[in-house]
Order: C-alpha cells, then structure tokens, then sequence
C-alpha cells in the first residue's frame, strides 16, 4: 500500500472539481484530484443550454438574476448564497472566456445570449448546445497546463475521519485493484448528483451519488435531498437530455391534439416557465390522455434548418441518433424525465461541511441556491462559482492546519468491505439488477407526482434491496479494472442515497417547487420553510431541520 | 431480434498475455445499440465483462471501440446497422493503444500526446476587463473543432500511428488547430513551428480513416491540411513537408505529371548535408527499382497538352 500526500484533495473532476482545483492551486496549496473517470468524461459535459449571468457591463442586474432564482426555488433557496452566486456569475463566468472557452458571439464580437427558463431576461450564455463540455476541457486544459496532479481512474471508497477531522480519502485504484490512502489536510467532494438513483435519468452511468453517500455515511448532515428536479424534456426510454435551449430559442411543447398546452398552465411564461411547473403541465397532460405512448411533444419546426443547425447542432445529432427524429422537419416525442438533485451535502457559502476539514461543491453539494427547483442554466454557474469557493476557502484552511496523524489502520475498513463482496456466496443478484429496481420504484413513486403512500412504497422496497445488498456477490475475482467491483461500490451509495431522498421526502408535509404531493397539493410556508436535513445515525435515518436565510425576497404566491 | 455479440477478450491476470474471442447470443430490441446489448451482457449475463461507457448520448467519449474492425462510439451506433445477415456483430478494443482489460484501453499515450501540442489558450499581453472580443463566424468555426470528445476513435484508426508511433495523431493535432485557429491565442507562430517538426502536422498520409472514424464530424485531417496552410502562409516553407508539396506541384505545372525521380533528392534538399543520411538510404531503393527495370525516367519529358494543365494551374492561381 502506497501513502500519498496532499494540502488539498479534491474527489471528482467534473466542472466543480476542476474549478476547485485550480482556485486551491492558485492559492498556494498543494493539490491533488483523484477521480473515477478521466476529467473530461465526466458528467459535466452533458449540460447543454447555457450559463446564466447578469452582466452589468450590458445594463442587467444580479439581483433581477436573484430575484428569479429565489422565485423558481419557490423560496426554499438561501437568499444570502443566491445573492453571492448572482453577485460574482459575471466575474465567473468572463474567467472562463479568458481561459478559452469558445463562447457564442453577437454580430459586434461580444458575449451573445440566449433566453431561458424562469427568467423574463436573455442572460444565458452558451457555445451552441455544448455549453458544458466546451467549459470542462477547457478547465481540462488548464489543469493539464498548471500540472496539476490527477489520479484518474481512481474511485474514492471513504472519507478518513479522526478525532472529528477530514484527514483524507481512502480510494481504489482501478487499473491495478490496490487501494491506497491518500492524506489531505482538506477533501473537497465535487462528485456530482444522484441520476442513476432513478431510472431513467438524463445522467450519465457514472453519476452515482458517490459523495453525497460518502459525507452521510460519516455523520453529514444532507439537506433537502427531496428536490428532485424531472427535466421537461428528455427522451423516452433512454431518458437522453433535449436542451431547454430549444425552447429558449422558441420552440412549442404540442399535446397529441396539437395545442400548445402552456397557455393553461403559465400563460405569461408559456414554454419558458420553470422546470418543476412545465413538467408537471405535461405530466398533467400525459396522465389526462392527451399524449401519444405516455409522450407529448416538442415542436421547433418554425425555427428552421439552419438555427437548429448551428445553435441546437448536438440535440439535432441526439435526435436523430436517439429517437430517429428530424428536428426540422417533425415534432420530437419527449416526457418528464429524472435530471438533477438539488439537494445534497450541507454546506455553507465557502463550501465547508460540519466536519471540519471537509468541502463539498457542484451538484452534490446544497449551498442552498436551488432550493426546490433549480433553474436552466444555473447549475453551470453554481458549479464554477461555489467550486472557485470551495478551493480558495479549502487551501486557506489547508494552509492554517497543521500535519495530524492518519493511522494506516485507515484503510482496512475498505480492504474488508472489498474482500467481503469477493467472498460472497454466488447469487442471482447482480449490481444492475438490484439497481434496475431500485431505479424503477423511485421513479415510480418519488417523480413529479408524489403521495404518502407511494413514497411509503418506495421506502420499504428501498430497506429491502438495501438487506440483499449485503448478501450481493461480486463475480469478477480480478484485480484489474473490475468493472463489476466498481458497479458494487456504486450502487451502495446510490442505495443511501435512495433512502435519504425517501426519509427527507416523507417528511415534507406540504408541496413545494418539485416536491409536488397530490395529498397536500399546497405550500406551507407556515410550517415548511424550511430545510429538511437527513442524518446517518445507527438507529437510521434521522430528520431535523434549518431555517431558510431570507434577506430581501418574502414568500409570495408563484405564478408563471 | 436475436444477435450474436462476438467480444475480442483479455484478461490481463490469466497469465498467457493473449486475447481471445466469447461470443454472447441474446434477445435485443431492433432500437438497441452496439452499447445496449454489451451492458445487457454485463448487466445480466457476464458481469466480468469489462468496457468503459457512461453518458449514452454520444458527449463523453467512454465507449470507442472498433466495430467490425473500425472505431466507433457504440453508444451511437445501431445494431441493425452493424450486424450480418447471420446477426453477429465483431466488438474489438480501441487500436493504436495497448489493451488493459477486454475492452478497456490504456489511453496514456493518447493524452501524453495531446499534452505535447500545449493545449491551452495562451494570449499576449494584458487580459481585457470583459470578455475577449472575436468574431462570431471564428466561434462557430471552432465550436466544430470543439466539439471533438476525445474519444480516440480517430487514432485508433489511424495508418500513419500504426508504422510510426512517435506521429502526434490526428486528436492532438486537431487540438491544436482549435488554438491556432482561435483568434484570442498569440502563440500561432510557435505552435506551427512545433507542429512542422517530425511527427508532427507533414507526417499525415491523408488517408482519411480519421475522418471517417470521428464520430463528431470533426473531421482531424482536414484540420491538419489547414495547419499546414497556415504554417507556410507563415513562412514555414523550409520544411521536408513544405518542400515536398512545393516540389509535387511545380512538377504537375511543369510537365503535367509527376517526376518521381527528383521527387525525394528535391523534397529532402539537394544541397542539405543534414538530408544527406536520407539520400544515401534512398541509394539501395533507386538500385533495386533499376534492377527490376522500375526506376522512373531521369530525363523528365511533359504530357502532349501540357499547356492545359499549366492554364488551369493560371486560373487557380490568379483566383488567389
């Protein structure tokens, strides 16, 4: 077993990652990514429309932003986070141009805008409809040009804790099969949402709640992991992603009689209201029967060839690839499908945990700024600025702490989990197939329409797989990138993950931005605004709660 | 539908260091990709199965792997595209770059490559408050170079690694176009210098096997054309590359075809002691092709017509 050493080690390196790894290195510490997959597959790159700024340079205003941002939380969302978030987007946002990435122009040569959801302002700024990807290589880049260290193809197992203190992580190195324990006087988590909790999802295989699962399991609170945000427009089966930039850049949502059903539901915003109401406008649609195969549809016919060509290039591939759709020439079936977490590790705005020592950003970290429904294109920006956050704070931290002692004995917990899943009992159950069921029941009963007694369901059948997950063999007895070991590991996070999406759900006695209960269909400030934070304890899951930061914006009735 | 998945195997821990052939007959929907019915093995069947996938939507570059012999992502590719008459498809590991486990490759060397062109955005001078200012077309233009994954599907295929390892390959290179091409980077001249060097943009056969591969229509080999537009509109002309194609086309003007003979003295430099080594090993090659009466004509005479070759040459100019 080799011992490694860092000030700073950041677990992940999807945009949250990267930018934290550069802010720490920038700032003096000695920093180290450790990461499952290489940077540039991760996750990140799946986000399409854009990146939301107010940039005051053009005569728009961050609180205009915040004010929106507030709103699609449906007031869930910390004020005093948002208005920091909104505050430094422009700065954020025109280092990432400076470090290279290919933004969009106007015909002067500037920054050009599209329209997004929630927001009655075009300050969303894009590269075609890979905003995403173009962002991650070029933090990818600049990673490569700073050389900073990355042990890629590494899977974090667990966090090290002594005497109350993140200390560092233990993690699999997946190409020989050794674990290792790396020593860091701060971790930062950046390791994403929680996608394949569900089934389908527009996430990737990888987004596995790995860090969500990894702070729960040594006493992090999580916040509000009900909030589970059901992207309006994703493709049935696969659950592959179509851009909301679609209907920023204009385009209809049809049902199977062809009405543009919007207009009953928001008629000001129509298709461009948020997230939560358009989805659940067409899930309403869909459950009424005004859908064809449990779809209805999205129309950018109007806006032609050469816009979808140029502006919409990936979703038009995608569609073509995915759904055997021409874009320009017919309606693309699309439904409600899993998305995004808003919820995830409590943290406050510099990304510190409650233990000390830890960090977390990006997606798996809850700030709070999405509250219960997060809008288009402010998760790039979250990422990019909470993660510059998360690294400066870390290093500084870093700096201050002085060299603690980790005991080797650190990693034997792991060693034995690993040795323990190789020396199961063969069975029938395989990772995929105790996921597959996992995935179905929570998007059966924890999707845009909840009750009490689906969320029940979901539970119990949660504490089930949870009990066979100890009895679940791993066939592939290599050391070599064991793929099937990986998939074991995962799907014990995602199973946490699962349970306190479901514990934090129950609790929740009200209807709030996703969190939508047909047995209490209304919003209760009253009683519930409020954060929901879930705790691991050995007597299980325990709910508490904290108050939501109000600084300028009182609740009030939302309408699109 | 029944298909017949035929996977190119490796076990790194068996010990005999040698791939080896399992096929997995399966019940799959006629919408299934190439990466569905491997994740249906994995999944349900075999799950030592080992390959890398993530997205399924074509942005991440996990799933290259060569299908019936050519690189592809198969998270893209439909099985009813690619199976047989008998319904059997070949899935085989990424070339050009050694195999860690089944379908998994070793992709360091690829990156290392990609290092090697410096690819990031180097600009001179202070950086402007706001944002750099730059011509939308040039964006556009470089969102398609952008959009390249990284995927390696491109150097997998490429003829050019496969005799000569030390070519940086058609991803890396490509890379580099993106920062050339990007008016924001100041560092065009030394980027082009670097890039004229051995292994570098001349060593491009133009096969076109990347631009077939690329799964993004990046099209890599059009970008080294380009680069090597730009390097010799820069004055990077005294290059073997450079000089070759000056030679091939002052022959084609001069005499409507193409006068093997001088081809290489010329394109190495005649007057070069550096290219003299080269010369010398050309020695054995022009004695064989004498002996088996192959070696092209010393004295270079044009094609009758001649003169039609040299208007259009006119023409081509003229419209520059």
């Amino acid at each position: 077993m080799a011992v490694y050493q860092h000030d700073v080690v950041v677990v992940g390196a999807g945009l949250a990652g990267m930018r934290a790894a550069l802010a720490a290195q920038k700032s003096g510490a000695d920093v180290a990514m450790v990461t499952k997959v290489h940077p540039v597959r991760s996750h990140s790159n799946a986000a399409q429309g854009g990146i939301n700024a107010a940039l005051t340079s053009r005569g728009d205003t961050w609180d205009d932003h915040a004010y929106a941002t507030v709103k699609g939380s449906d007031y869930l969302g910390d004020q005093d986070a948002i208005e920091i978030m909104c505050q430094e987007a422009g700065s954020a946002l025109i280092e990432m141009e400076h470090m290279g990435v290919i933004f969009s122009r106007d015909d002067d040569g500037r920054l050009g805008t599209r329209r997004f959801g929630g927001q009655e302002v075009a300050r969303t700024f894009f590269v075609a409809d890979i905003t995403g990807q173009a962002m991650l290589h070029v933090l990818h880049e600049q990673i490569l040009g700073n050389r900073c260290r990355v042990y890629e193809e590494w899977y974090v197992t667990s966090l090290v804790v002594e005497d109350g203190e993140c200390r560092g992580v233990v993690a699999l190195e997946l190409m020989t099969g050794q674990l290792h324990l790396i020593k860091a006087k701060a971790v930062i988590l950046c390791t994403g949402g929680t996608g394949r909790v569900f089934e389908p999802s527009t996430n990737g295989l990888v987004v596995t709640a790995d860090g969500q699962a990894l702070a729960y399991r040594i006493g992090v609170p999580l916040m509000d992991m009900e909030m589970v945000q059901y992207h309006p427009t994703t493709l049935r089966g696969s659950g592959v992603l179509i851009t909301e930039a679609a209907r920023g850049e204009g385009a209809y949502l049809l049902n199977s009689e062809g009405d543009r059903f919007m207009e009953k539901y928001a008629p000001n915003m129509m298709e461009l209201a948020s997230r939560d109401v358009v989805s659940r406008a067409e899930q309403t649609e869909i459950n009424e029967g005004r859908a064809v195969d449990s779809c209805v549809f999205l129309d950018l016919r109007h806006l032609g060839k050469e816009l979808i060509e140029t502006k919409l290039s990936y979703i038009n591939e995608v569609a073509m690839d995915f759904a055997n759709v021409n874009l320009a020439e017919e309606p693309i079936p699309i439904r409600p499908g899993n998305h995004y977490e808003m919820g995830g590790i409590k943290t406050d705005v510099d990304g510190r945990c409650s233990v000390p020592g830890l960090y977390a950003a990006g997606e798996c970290a809850c700030v709070s700024v999405h509250g219960s429904n997060r809008l288009g294109a402010n998760s790039l920006l979250d990422t990019i600025v909470f993660g510059r956050r998360a690294g400066e704070s870390a290093a500084k931290y870093a700096k201050e702490a002085s060299d603690k002692p980790v005991p080797e004995s650190a990693i034997a917990a792991d060693r034995d989990m690993i040795k323990a899943f190789l020396d199961r009992e063969p069975s029938d159950d395989t990772p995929a197939k105790l996921r597959l069921a996992m995935g179905q029941i929570m998007n059966e009963h924890v999707a845009v329409f909840r009750n009490e007694e689906g969320m029940q369901t979901a539970l119990n059948a949660i504490i089930e797989l949870k009990e066979r997950y100890t009895r679940l063999p791993v066939k592939d007895k290599g050391q070599v990138f064991n793929t099937n070991l990986l998939f074991a590991l995962e799907l014990g996070c995602m199973l946490d993950s699962a349970e306190a999406i479901c514990y934090s759900a129950l609790a929740r006695k009200e209807s709030r931005g996703a969190h939508f209960r047909t047995d209490m269909p209304d919003r209760d400030d009253e009683n519930w605004l409020k954060h929901t934070l879930v705790y691991q304890t050995s007597e299980g899951p325990r709910i508490d709660y904290s108050p939501v930061t109000i600084t300028q914006w009182e609740p009030q009735v939302r309408s699109y | 539908m029944q298909v017949t998945l035929a996977v190119k195997r490796f076990d790194p821990e068996s010990g005999t260091n040698e791939q080896y052939d399992q096929e997995y007959t399966l019940e799959v929907e006629e919408y299934f990709t190439v990466l569905d019915a491997l994740l249906a093995v994995r999944d349900y069947e075999d799950p030592t199965l080992a390959l890398r996938c993530s997205c399924r939507a074509s942005i991440c570059g996990s799933c290259a792997m060569r299908v019936n012999g050519h690189a592809k992502l198969v998270c893209k590719t439909k099985l009813i595209n690619v199976i047989d008459e008998q319904g059997r498809v070949r899935v085989e590991p990424l070339g050009n770059m050694p195999v860690v486990k089944d379908l998994i490759v070793d992709m360091k060397p690829f990156w290392d490559k990609v290092r090697a062109v410096e690819p990031w955005l180097q600009p001179e001078g202070p950086e402007p408050e706001d944002e750099y200012i730059a011509p939308n077309d040039a964006m556009i233009h470089l969102t398609g170079v952008m959009g390249c994954i990284m995927c390696g599907a491109c150097v997998s295929d490429c003829t050019v690694l496969e005799v000569d390892p030390n070519f940086l390959g058609p991803a890396a290179l490509a890379k580099a176009y993106r920062f050339v091409g990007d008016p924001r980077d100041d560092a065009d001249e030394s980027r082009l210098k670097s890039l004229s060097a051995y292994g570098g943009i001349w060593d491009c056969t133009r096969c076109m096997e990347c631009v077939q591969a690329c799964p993004k229509g990046v099209a890599p080999m059009d970008r080294i054309m380009a680069l090597r537009d730009k390097a010799i509109s820069i004055g990077l002309d005294n290059t073997i590359g450079a000089r070759h194609t000056d030679v091939f086309t002052d022959s084609v003007k001069h005499s409507g075809r193409l006068n093997e003979f001088w081809l290489i003295p010329r394109t190495l430099g005649m007057f070069n002691p550096l290219s003299l080594p080269y010369l010398l090993r050309a020695v054995p090659v022009a004695w064989r092709a004498l002996r088996h009466r192959r070696l092209p004509p010393i004295l270079h005479k044009p094609i009758p017509g001649v003169q039609n070759v040299r208007r259009i040459f006119e023409r081509v100019e003229n419209r520059k």
